[in-house]
């Protein structure tokens, strides 16, 4: 678990000062992963930079497993650090030194034997799946190999907590993918909280199970991210989900409709049968207008621009909110187009 | 340009000056590494970027290195004379001269060595630090592990600088390859030691190089993967 308390950071700048993080507080709970998005410098790795203990802030609390790891220092702060994994933006393994020996240097840091430490480290090249790369040295390895050693490093000495910043960023989608697998397997196999900062949003709809957006040195949205995506005016949301307004395919919405509305349907139950369910049991002809179908992590997620025609459109859209669809209404303007 | 030495006798001339050239030489560079390797370190460590950023002590330690560099071998020759009695006995001599080749290499590696650990790349610190590895550790195997190449490199310049500094020193009865082409070569009117003299310095100093650029590319073990 990751708590950050009404954290605050600035850096000089010029004659004033650049306020990186103005009172950030979020958590992450056990297990879960957490993406932390925002535009270029809204702060998003100045926060990672201070929850891996390198950027001292100048309030605030950050909690790992409850214990405020701010105020430590010397053999304390040492040993804090070994609890909190960390895989640093860019290229950070040492180019001396082999995959193997790179993941080993947590091990070397916390003083374990070196028959301990081999066995480790080939348990965690399997993790990341490069076994076989054990020997070679990072100019060798390709940019998603590099990282995924860096992984392996950052959880070498199973730390709870795992934090990566802009893990992806330098890779192409198929490699970035195999970087996601792993830390994604971090979580479920070590049951590591994971942190992880991008600003490439498919990073959150394909590990995240919770988000917080930053802007300005703000969280200015956080909460699990299927929640989110529910909420009206959800930047989380309109980003994550299909659109609704296809331009031209949908002139006639609201048109010969009696209730215009945009669904956002979590869940395989909801996205495969809440629709026609509703439609027969009320009698009223449903139309699509716009929208589509989507997948956050493993769970489909719909958004859809639906028409209801028939007597019973009212009650239709009132059983579906009753069963979990989250229905928002859709004012129709004066030349009848749904805005 | 009188009469020639024979060349048998030129190489017995040559033979001892060559390898006193050689112990002057890789004695200071040893020492010279002993010596500046940790005050470069320093000299790292204490700048804005390194690891224990002290603008106090690092300028203290600037100041010396560029200082005591910045003197003229010559100069420091002359100037560290009587210390060097103090400390070997005699201010002349091979063993004599090896006292100010190390006073004024010692700076000049530490030098180098702050230059080739600022190439270091801060995220790999940075990386090395979030695993709770002690100050110590980060130096030796990020620090220096990582500018092994550069370090082996700076050895090679400081022998080979030292090359030129031990000859120079020949000239004031310093002993090697130096004193025997100033005092049986150019006083002696002897063209032919003073030329084999000259030749097998700069021989002395190529082959240093050749050694210490092949070392510096065994210790490398980074693979510079070029794609035509
Ligand atoms: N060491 C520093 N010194 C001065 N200003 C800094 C420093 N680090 C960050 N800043 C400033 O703090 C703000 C936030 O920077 P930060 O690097 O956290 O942004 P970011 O969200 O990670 O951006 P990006 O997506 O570009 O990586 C920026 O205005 C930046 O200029
Ligand atoms: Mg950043």
């Amino acid at each position: 678990m990751i708590t950050v308390e009404n954290l605050t950071k600035s850096f000089p700048h010029d004659n004033g000062a650049v306020v990186a993080l103005d009172n950030v507080s979020m958590q992450v709970p056990d297990g879960a992963v957490c993406g932390v998005v925002g535009s270029s410098g809204a702060g998003k790795s100045t926060l990672a930079r201070c929850i891996a203990l390198l950027d001292k802030p100048d309030s605030g609390a950050i909690r790992v497993d409850g214990t405020d790891l701010v105020a430590l220092d010397g053999k304390s702060l040492r040993a804090a650090r070994r609890r909190i994994g960390v895989v640093p933006q860019g290229d950070s393994l040492l180019r001396q030194r082999t995959a193997a020996g790179n993941v080993a240097l947590p091990l070397e840091a916390a003083n374990m034997s070196a028959p301990q430490r081999r066995s480790r480290v080939a348990e965690l090249l399997d993790l990341v799946g490069l076994s076989d790369k054990a020997p070679v040295y990072p100019d060798q390895l390709s940019g998603g190999q590099r990282q995924r050693v860096a992984v392996a490093r950052a959880l070498a000495a199973q730390p709870s907590v795992l934090l990566a910043d802009e893990p992806t960023s330098a890779l192409d989608p198929s490699t970035t993918d195999s970087v996601l697998t792993v830390l994604d397997r971090a979580r479920s196999e070590l049951g590591v909280t994971v942190l992880v900062v991008t600003h490439d949003m498919a990073v959150v709809r394909r590990i995240a199970d919770d988000v917080a957006v930053l802007e300005q040195g703000s969280v200015v949205e956080h909460g699990k991210v299927l929640d989110l995506v529910s909420e009206p005016g959800s930047r989380i949301g309109s980003t994550l989900l299909p659109e609704t307004d296809q331009g031209s395919a949908v002139p006639a919405a609201g048109i010969g409709h009696d209730v215009v509305a945009e669904v956002v349907l979590v869940g395989f139950a909801a996205v495969g049968a809440l629709l026609p369910e509703a439609s027969n049991r009320f009698d009223v002809e449903l139309s699509i207008l716009g929208g589509g179908l989507t997948r956050l992590g493993d769970t489909p997620v719909a958004k859809f621009r639906i028409g209801l025609s028939g007597e019973l459109s009212e009650s239709a859209l009132k059983w579906m909110i009753e069963h979990d669809a989250h229905v928002r209404r859709a004012p129709v303007s004066v030349d009848g187009v749904a805005a | 340009m009188s009469d020639k030495t024979p060349w048998p006798e030129v190489i017995e001339l040559l033979r001892p000056a060559t390898g006193e050239t050689v112990y002057m030489v890789l004695t200071a560079t040893l020492l010279a590494v002993v010596g500046g390797l940790p005050l470069g370190v320093m000299l790292h460590l204490t700048s804005p970027a390194g690891l224990n950023p002290n603008p106090p002590a690092h300028r203290v330690l600037g100041v010396v290195v560029d200082v005591v560099r910045s003197v003229p071998f010559v100069v420091l020759l002359v100037v560290l004379a009587s210390f060097t009695r103090f400390l070997v006995g005699t201010a002349i001599g091979s063993t004599a001269v090896i006292v100010p080749l190390t006073v004024g290499a010692i700076p000049f590696f530490a030098r180098l060595t702050a230059n080739a650990l600022r190439e270091v790349d801060t995220t790999l610190v940075e990386a090395a630090i979030t695993t709770g590895a002690s100050r110590l550790r980060i130096v030796w195997t990020v620090l220096l592990g990582e500018a092994r190449a550069a370090l082996v490199g700076a050895v090679g310049v400081t022998a080979v600088t030292l090359i030129g500094y031990a000859a120079m020193a020949g000239a004031i009865g310093g002993g090697g390859l130096g004193t025997t082409a100033i005092q049986d070569g150019y006083q002696g009117y002897d063209d032919r030691i003073l030329y084999s003299s000259v030749i097998l310095l700069g021989a002395l100093a190529w082959g240093m190089q050749l050694i210490t650029d092949f070392a510096a590319k065994i210790v490398d073990r980074r693979r510079v993967v070029t794609s035509a």
